[in-house]
């Protein structure tokens, strides 16, 4: 084993540990700030192991869009969604557990055998390294061109979607003295309304 | 280095996801969960891709869609979570009972 293979296999000792341990701590941790900040070094030691798999341009586009975008908007979720709530019991919740982990266990076996005894057709080229962003470019204009152009007609439609899924119906119109009605309030943690009209609008 | 690591790591963690996607209680564990599965899947398609096609890499292609989609995904789930909220004032999953019976 050259100095090269020890350090490659090393590199991913570490950062399987990291990423394993971290979805363990996401899955099964209490606190679930905890969780979402857990999640960020996940996808952080994923873009590690891609890099491990001559992957430059992907792992750059995961730390952008999984750690940059996709574990904030969680955090956001959490700080509007955040209630302290008691979770009552469930009737036999150790036997749905246990079923799910021996359907994981078993899924895992399965995988493993599999996995161990298909005859990988491994390919002897040298990987392209850093061309990767010029042949994925290639790539995207020519053979893979429909689902790029539609790729980006789902965002928008995901944009647009989750706007009108996440606004409020109405704004209530509240004078600043007077406390807002019940029935208006929203449920998340910052109670107070904001006023759609400022107040010298309002006397007027 | 050899594909069957990155095959095994995937493999739990895509076992993990799924633990967590039917063990949670909180919806934006479950989230949470989805996003873990995801990843799991693109790093099959990036080690195969490097592995078995290193010069065309057409599984780092699907990677990246695979990303755009999950993006997509995590902000339409949570807009859904966040409007379910505010209708049933709760983030138990198993008080999401609208469709069962």
């Amino acid at each position: 084993m050259t100095l090269a293979e020890g350090v490659q296999l090393v590199t991913f000792g570490l950062l399987t540990a990291m990423t394993l341990g971290g979805a363990l701590g996401v899955v099964l941790l209490d606190n679930i700030v905890y969780s979402a900040f857990l999640l960020g070094g996940v996808f952080t030691s994923m873009s590690g192991l891609y890099i491990l798999l001559n992957a430059g341009f992907v792992a750059a586009a995961q730390v952008l869009v999984y750690v940059g975008a996709v574990s904030v908007l969680i955090l956001f979720g959490i700080m509007l969604v955040n209630k302290e709530q008691a979770y009552v019991p469930m009737k036999r919740a150790w036997l749905g557990k246990t079923a799910t982990g021996g359907v994981c266990v078993g899924l895992f076996a399965l995988l493993t055998a599999s996995t161990l005894n298909t005859p990988w057709a491994i390919s002897s080229q040298v990987p392209t390294g850093d061309m990767a962003t010029v042949t994925i470019g290639i790539h995207f204009f020519t053979d893979y061109l429909l689902p790029f152009e539609l790729a980006s007609v789902l965002l928008l439609i995901a944009l647009i979607g989750a706007i009108v899924l996440a606004r409020r119906e109405f704004i209530p119109d509240v004078a600043p003295g007077e406390p807002a009605s019940e029935a208006l309030q929203l449920p998340e943690r910052p109670r107070e309304l904001v006023s759609s009209v400022s107040g010298s609008e309002a006397d007027s | 280095m050899q594909l069957e690591y990155f095959l095994l790591t995937a493999a739990a963690l895509f076992c993990i996801g799924i633990y967590g996607l039917v063990n949670s209680r909180n919806v934006i564990r479950v989230l949470m969960s989805i996003e873990l599965m995801l990843n799991a899947v693109n790093l099959n398609l990036m080690a195969f891709s490097n592995y078995l096609d290193p010069v065309g890499i057409n599984g780092q292609v699907f990677a990246v869609f695979v990303i755009s989609i999950a993006a997509a995904e995590a902000a339409v789930g949570l807009a859904i979570v966040l409007s379910i909220y505010r209708n049933r004032d709760t983030v138990d999953m198993e008080q999401f009972n609208l469709l069962k019976w």
